[in-house]
Formats: structure tokens, sequence, C-alpha cells
């Protein structure tokens, strides 16, 4: 298997007022090159410390993580971990640092030493790959919420990574912000064929991973196609997490009595379905 | 009312004055600073005025606009005019209680305002007309030789940076905290002066709060994205004089050279 | 009738370049005790119009009227209109500040000159109503919550004002799906037992759907549809052009339809639409 980044017996702690918290009790998995995987579970499962495990912004207390065979805890490697990996955090106003949009993405290949000529390359292809060019000069606070998660992803991308970690980056927008969003990373997987992290609690943005890891408490709980995890109702629910509706129609009328099929996402394959 | 403020803040457009190396840009701003305070008489203001209506013609931006930034500096105006008018001794004009107008208090006072206006005007040219990434640029190559003597160019630089990018997102969230304390009944606009300064405290604490936190959020972002303070960083956009920059040397000096002349004439 | 809105217009940073119409002639009506969700895409001006309603902005024409109080008038008591109408910020845990949770619940009563005991009392009140313990957390400090917490805190300090009419703005947004339950279970149960008027900004149809008796959507600073989520779902063509998302439900069923199936066209849960597949198909032998 050709892994991109691979985590091993991962525990993570940190000090709170009384004693330490385990905010990640042993996790292991790996992630192939051109994978997109969805990372859910609610506030708190762990998810996002997992996220900062990947670019080695937070460091395993136990265990290892690593990314194109660098271990994230060898300290000579760090830019070159964070160059591969690439991070689009949360909220979109506190992770752009330029006032205009091209010299934001043009930010991380500076960082890298990168030539003159070349980021000016770079920064056009970036933004063009998220539909931001036009933008280029503009203030980031003239942009929407999602305009301005997309010139984020652009900065990243100028930075030329192998994956990206999406870290909650559509919890904060609105719907069309999110639909934005999500179509960009769509396309950055398939045509670019950049390896997706995304971290979310949106069920319907894991609709169309290749695997989807279920967090709860520290540990991945529940990890496979979309269609094995989320035909998963009841466990899905206690977890306090949502299922997609169609899904979840159709554990009800299997429930019901009607046959069906019962790994159903989309309503497409509902009405397919009952159409028989 | 708060978003008023258009001091300090970037006009994006494309013009000559835009283009112009930023280094030309910021000694030029501060040969213009001194420029107006060789001037001792009313005459070479006309200089002064054809040569920031000349600058502000090749900037593109609106002149209401610029003029706007004048707006909230207007009681500090005020208050050089009367200080000058009332205090400054000579031949009475006009006498009231207290109150005394000499001619040379008036011709004091309205000389200091006009040198306040243009003075404020000129400086938000530079201000105005270049980003403030290509403005920190600037201003971290000119420091760069006093390197050697400690001075942190690059993080300064930096600093400035971060501190005008987000001072929009602040002003944004000033006015939502202020709005939503407001909701709960708190008074920003009442007349009683000790309520209101009470009333800052429920204001403040959660402005703070979140710029610590933006702070905190934006710092782990930079590091995400590999940075690592000045040591070989590459820029995009990297200053070369050109021919124009040499040309708006040479312009700044002929007028430089004809207010210092001024002096003589008149 | 508990609110009026009449002709209601606002006008951003009038007669400058950046002049901009938020509100163009809105019109509606609320009854008192209704729960209405408040839904348009980011800029519809659904903002705008929750902030004239609790006096935050003043129109540029156009009159409101809480339970008989002409709110918009000249010279109307400002405190008087904050009682009236409670007005719950999108992440109004930003907006927290003092050292205890209890304390910053307090702050609103307390601008509103209530005595030491009623303050106290409120307090209690507003925290049970939000699902906090009082007896664990009235002496902790907000900051040490967690998000959901937070917010709850936020909340409470609006309902502490006791409002005949109460305004929430996307009361969810970034809160995880049982975060997301919980708030707006102990919002219905409020509706229920205190009869408050209630308005849901939001997004989300889904949510609407399942939560509120009457939809008001936005568009352009206009009211563009209103009536019983029912009544609203059936434009779904319009929805769609106006960029507001469609429940699925309401695609089924209208795929269901076009293939031939006769079943309700106005159903929103899915505990409806279960029951009317279930129902087609024993009559069609198919179960």
């Amino acid at each position: 298997m050709d892994n991109i980044i691979s985590v091993e017996g991962v525990e993570f702690e940190y000090a709170k007022e009384e004693g330490t918290l385990k905010a990640l009790d042993g996790i292991d998995m790996g992630i192939n090159r051109g994978e997109f995987i969805a990372v859910i579970g609610h506030n708190g499962s762990g998810k996002s410390t997992l996220a900062k495990h990947l670019n080695a912004i937070l460091k395993p207390t136990k265990g290892s993580v690593t990314v194109k065979n660098m271990d994230t805890r060898d300290d000579s490697r760090l830019w070159d971990i964070r160059q591969a990996a690439g991070m689009v955090f949360q909220n979109p106003d506190n992770q752009i640092v330029a006032t205009v949009v091209e010299e934001d993405v043009a930010f991380g290949p500076e960082n890298l030493g990168v030539e003159s000529s070349e980021i000016r390359v770079r920064v056009k292809e970036a933004l063009e790959a998220v539909d931001m060019y036009e933008f280029r000069k503009k203030g980031p606070h003239l942009l929407s919420g999602g305009q301005k998660q997309r010139v984020a992803i652009a900065g990243v991308i100028a930075m030329k990574p192998d994956c990206i970690i999406f870290d909650e980056s559509t919890a904060m927008l609105d719907p069309s912000g999110r639909i934005e969003v999500m179509s960009t990373i769509r396309k950055l997987n398939k045509q670019e064929g950049i390896t997706i992290i995304h971290i979310t609690h949106f069920m319907e943005e894991a609709v169309d991973a290749d695997r989807v890891i279920v967090m709860e408490e520290g540990r991945i709980v529940m990890q496979g196609r979309p269609r094995e995890i989320f035909v998963q109702v009841d466990k899905l629910k206690s977890l306090g997490l949502d299922v997609p509706f169609m899904t979840e129609l159709a554990y009800e009328l299997s429930k019901a009595g009607i046959k069906i099929d019962s790994d159903i996402l989309t309503v497409d394959e509902m009405v397919n379905s009952l159409c028989l | 009312m708060i978003k008023d403020i258009t001091i300090g803040q970037y006009y994006p457009c494309e013009s000559l004055l835009h283009r112009l190396d930023p280094r030309v840009k910021i000694i030029s701003t501060f040969a213009f600073m001194a420029s107006l305070f060789v001037i001792d008489s009313f005459v070479p203001y006309i200089a002064v005025f054809a040569f920031l209506g000349l600058v502000i013609g090749i900037s593109k931006i609106p002149p209401g606009y610029i003029l706007k930034g004048l707006k909230p500096l207007l009681p500090l105006l005020l208050l050089t005019l009367a200080i000058n008018i009332f205090l400054t001794p000579g031949r009475i004009l006009w006498d009231a209680w207290i109150f005394k107008i000499s001619e040379e208090g008036l011709r004091q006072g309205v000389f200091m305002v006009i040198r306040l206006m243009l003075l404020i005007v000129g400086t938000s040219m530079l201000t105005l007309a270049t980003s403030p990434i290509q403005l920190t640029d600037g201003i971290e190559i000119l420091l760069n030789p006093f390197k050697k003597i400690g001075i942190p160019a690059h993080e300064l630089a930096m600093m400035m940076t971060i501190a005008l990018r987000f001072i929009p997102t602040l002003l944004d969230e000033t006015d939502k905290i202020m709005k939503a304390q407001m909701a709960r009944g708190a008074d920003f606009e009442g007349k009683n002066l000790v309520t209101r300064a009470k009333n800052m405290i429920p204001l403040l604490v959660p402005l703070f709060i979140s710029a610590f936190r933006r702070a905190d959020e934006l710092a782990m972002a930079m590091e995400a994205r590999c940075y690592r303070g000045g040591e070989n960083r590459t820029r995009m956009k990297q200053l070369m004089m050109e021919k124009r920059d040499y040309m708006a040397y040479a312009l700044m000096g002929v007028y430089i050279a004809f207010i210092v002349a001024s002096r003589w004439i008149w | 009738m508990s609110i009026i809105v009449k002709d209601l217009v606002h006008i951003y940073n009038p007669k400058s370049p950046f002049e901009s119409k938020a509100l163009d002639g809105v019109s509606l009506e609320i009854e008192k005790g209704e729960f209405i969700g408040l839904i348009g895409h980011t800029g519809s001006g659904k903002s705008t119009l929750i902030q004239h309603l609790n006096g935050l902005l003043k129109p540029s024409s156009g009159s409101i009227e809480v339970n008989g109080l002409e709110i918009t008038a000249p010279g109307v008591n400002l405190t008087n209109v904050r009682k009236k109408v409670g007005l719950v910020f999108q992440y109004p845990e930003y907006q927290l500040f003092e050292e205890t949770v209890q304390k910053d619940i307090a702050f609103g009563p307390a601008n509103l000159g209530m005595s030491e005991e009623e303050i106290g009392e409120r307090v209690k009140e507003a925290m049970e109503i939000v699902g906090l313990d009082y007896e664990v957390l009235n002496d902790r400090s907000p900051f040490e919550l967690s998000g959901g917490q937070r917010r709850r805190v936020a909340i409470a300090g609006v309902i502490a004002m006791k409002p005949e009419v109460l305004i929430l703005d996307e009361p969810t947004a970034g809160l995880d799906p049982r975060g997301r339950d919980e708030i707006f279970s102990q919002i219905k149960a409020l509706h229920k037992k205190y009869g408050m008027t209630i308005i849901v900004v939001s997004h989300s149809m889904e949510d609407m759907a399942k939560l509120v008796d009457r939809i008001i959507v936005m568009n352009k600073g206009n009211v563009e549809i209103a009536g019983t989520p029912r009544e609203v779902f059936k434009y779904e063509s319009r929805l769609k052009e106006i960029g507001l998302g469609v429940p699925s439900v309401l695609e089924l069923v209208n795929r269901l339809r076009e293939r031939g199936f006769d079943i309700r066209p106005d159903i929103i849960t899915l505990q409806e639409a279960k029951d009317e597949i279930v129902k087609y198909m024993k009559e069609h032998g198919k179960l």
C-alpha cells in the first residue's frame, strides 16, 4: 500500500485543571495516496486533535505519525511535513494573513523560499483551481465566508502539498458557502489527485468520500465505505450523529416490512429502489 | 459609524501611484511632511496644493473618499484653530469678555489648520495607494541596514501587516458585540458618562478575548503554512526600481527644491 | 397581533457611493405566541430585519409595532423595547464577559432595573430552561465551559430578561448534531411552556420544517413566501431559484409522484413519508 500518512498507536494527553485529559486514545490508521477520507464525530470526540497531528501542529504523547515517511517528531523535517500536508482551518477570518487575496496565496510559497517568478505561476494556478482568480486583487474582508475559505485553500495549494487536511472548514459557512467549498474539495481530489482528509459533522459531506472514519472519545469506532457506515443507523444515532435522510427513511421502511436496499444514500437511489 | 474611519485603509485600484515602488512612496511622504514644516508663508501652499492635487489625480482615488478621512479629525482641527486664534498675541481685531482675536492669531490659526490638513491628506495618500504588504515590504527593506543595531525589521513589518489585516475584522466585531450587549440593555449612547464608562467592560472584555483567540488561531495557521520568521523568505513581488520610480524621485526633488527656495522668495 | 411590520425600508450608507438597500418595503404580521422560522440566504435582509425588531437599527421608513407599542416612533423608551423583544445574535457565546455564569446571565435583567431577588430567581429559571445545572455551574467562569455550554449561557442571558418576543439568529450554527437537537428542543419547550412569540433565523428548511408553525422566506430585502411549512414547500422551484436548499423529502415525494405514486404531495417529515409510502405499498400489494 502506498500510505501517504500513517498513524500508529497514537495517544495524546493534555493538561487540564484536574490532571490530564486523553484526547486521543490509541489511533491506528493509514491513508492512501489520492484517497478522500471523511472523519466524523461530535464535538470533543478528538477529530480536530487528530487532524492537528497530521501536519505536526501537535505531536503524539505516545505512538507515531509519519507523513511521506517523515516522522512528525523529527523537528528537522517539520517544514517538509507541513509543505506535504497542508491544512485549512475552521474560521475563515483567522487564517488569512495578507490584505490582498493574491498576496495571501503567495504567503506559503514565500515561506518556503520559492523563487518569485515561480510564486506568480503558482498563485495564478492555485486561484484558478478554486475559481477565485478574478478576486485576486480584492481585500479578503470583502469576500463571503465560502470565498474566504476558497482563498485559504488556494493558499495551501500554492505550496504544492500532497495532501490537504480540512479541519471543520465548512462548520462556519452558510449552505451556499458549504456547497462551494465541498465542490472545490472534490475537484482537488478528482482532478489534481490531492489526498483529502475532511473533518466535519455534516454527514452529507461524507457521503461521497472513499472512506468514512467515525470517532468517539479519542478512538476510531467505525470505519468503512460511506454505505457501510451509514446503514448502521442506530449506532450512529447513539453516538449523537445524523444519518443521511434517505438512509434513515430506507431503514424505517425496511423495519415496516418493505423490501428495499438498506444502503441507500440519495434520492435517486431511493426512487429507483421503490419503483422496482 | 465606526466604519467611516478611512484613514490608514488601502484603496485598491490600478493607478500609476499604486504601481510606484513603496520605498519611493515612503521616502517621498517623509520628504513631503518635512516640506510642510519648511513653509512659513501662505503663497508656497499653492505649490503644495498643486502637488497634492497632482498626486490625488494620478492615484485615481475619488477625492471625496480621501476627504472623508478628515472627518473624524475635525475636532482636532477645530481645536488647533481655536488655540491659535485665541492664544496668539498681536494686534487685536475683535475683543469680547476674555476672548481676544488678533490678526496674527487668525493668520496663525488658518495657517496651522491648512498645514495639519495637508499633513493628514499627504500621509494618507501613502496608505491609500500602497497595499499594506507592499508598505511593510518597503519599510522592511528601508530598515534592513539598521538590523545590525538590533532593529527587528522583518518582525516589525509582519506585525504591521497583520494589524492592518485585522482592522476591518475587529471593527466588525466591535459593532457586533456592541449590538449584542445593547440588546441586553447595555447603554453605550446615553448621556450619563459613568454608566457609559461602566458599559465599556461588556464591550472590551469580549473584544480582547476574541482578539486573543484570533491571534492564537492565526499563529497556528501561519505555522501550518511554514512561516518561520524572515530567514530565507522570498517574495512574490520583488521590489525593483523602474523608470517611473526614478521619475517620481525627480519630481519630488523639483518640488522640494521649489519649497525650500520659496523661503527666500516670499 | 404580536408584531406588525409595515413597509419597512432600510438603506445602509444613504447618499454615499456605498448606498445599499437592505430592506425594500417589508410588511408582515406575526400572531402572539407564534413560532416563526425566518429563512433566507446571506444578504437576503433577514439580519437587518431582526435588528429593527428590537430597535438596534432605525428604519429609513416604515413602522414596527410590538404588542401595541410602536417601537419605531420617535422618542420611544428603548428599555421598554428591549423588555418586549429579546435578541440572541449568531455565536452569542462571544459576547460573554463576566467572571461567573450567574453574573453574566444577570447582566440583562440588571440593566432592566430589577431587584436583586428577582434577578436571582430569573437567573435560576433561565438556566433551567436551557438545561444548565444551576448548583454546579452558577459560580463557574463561563470561559471554562465547553462551546455548547457557553452558547446556552448566552441564550439564558436573554431569556432571563423574559421578553415577550424572543428572536434567535442561527442558534445552532457551528454545533454538532447533538448540540443542535438539544438547543432546538429547549426552544420548543420554551415556546410551549411560556407561550412566547419566537422567531428563529435559519438557513435550514429541513430544521425549520420540524420546528415551526410558520416560515417566512426572505429574498433581496423582501418577503418572498410566507406560510406553514407545508404551504411554503409547495414552491419548490421558486425556493431553488433563490438559492435555498429544498428538503430532500420534498424532492423524493415529487419524484415518486412523477413515477405514478399517488401519495400526498404535502409531506414534510420522515414519519409522514414513511407512513405514506407504506400505505401506498400496501394498497398496491407490494408489501
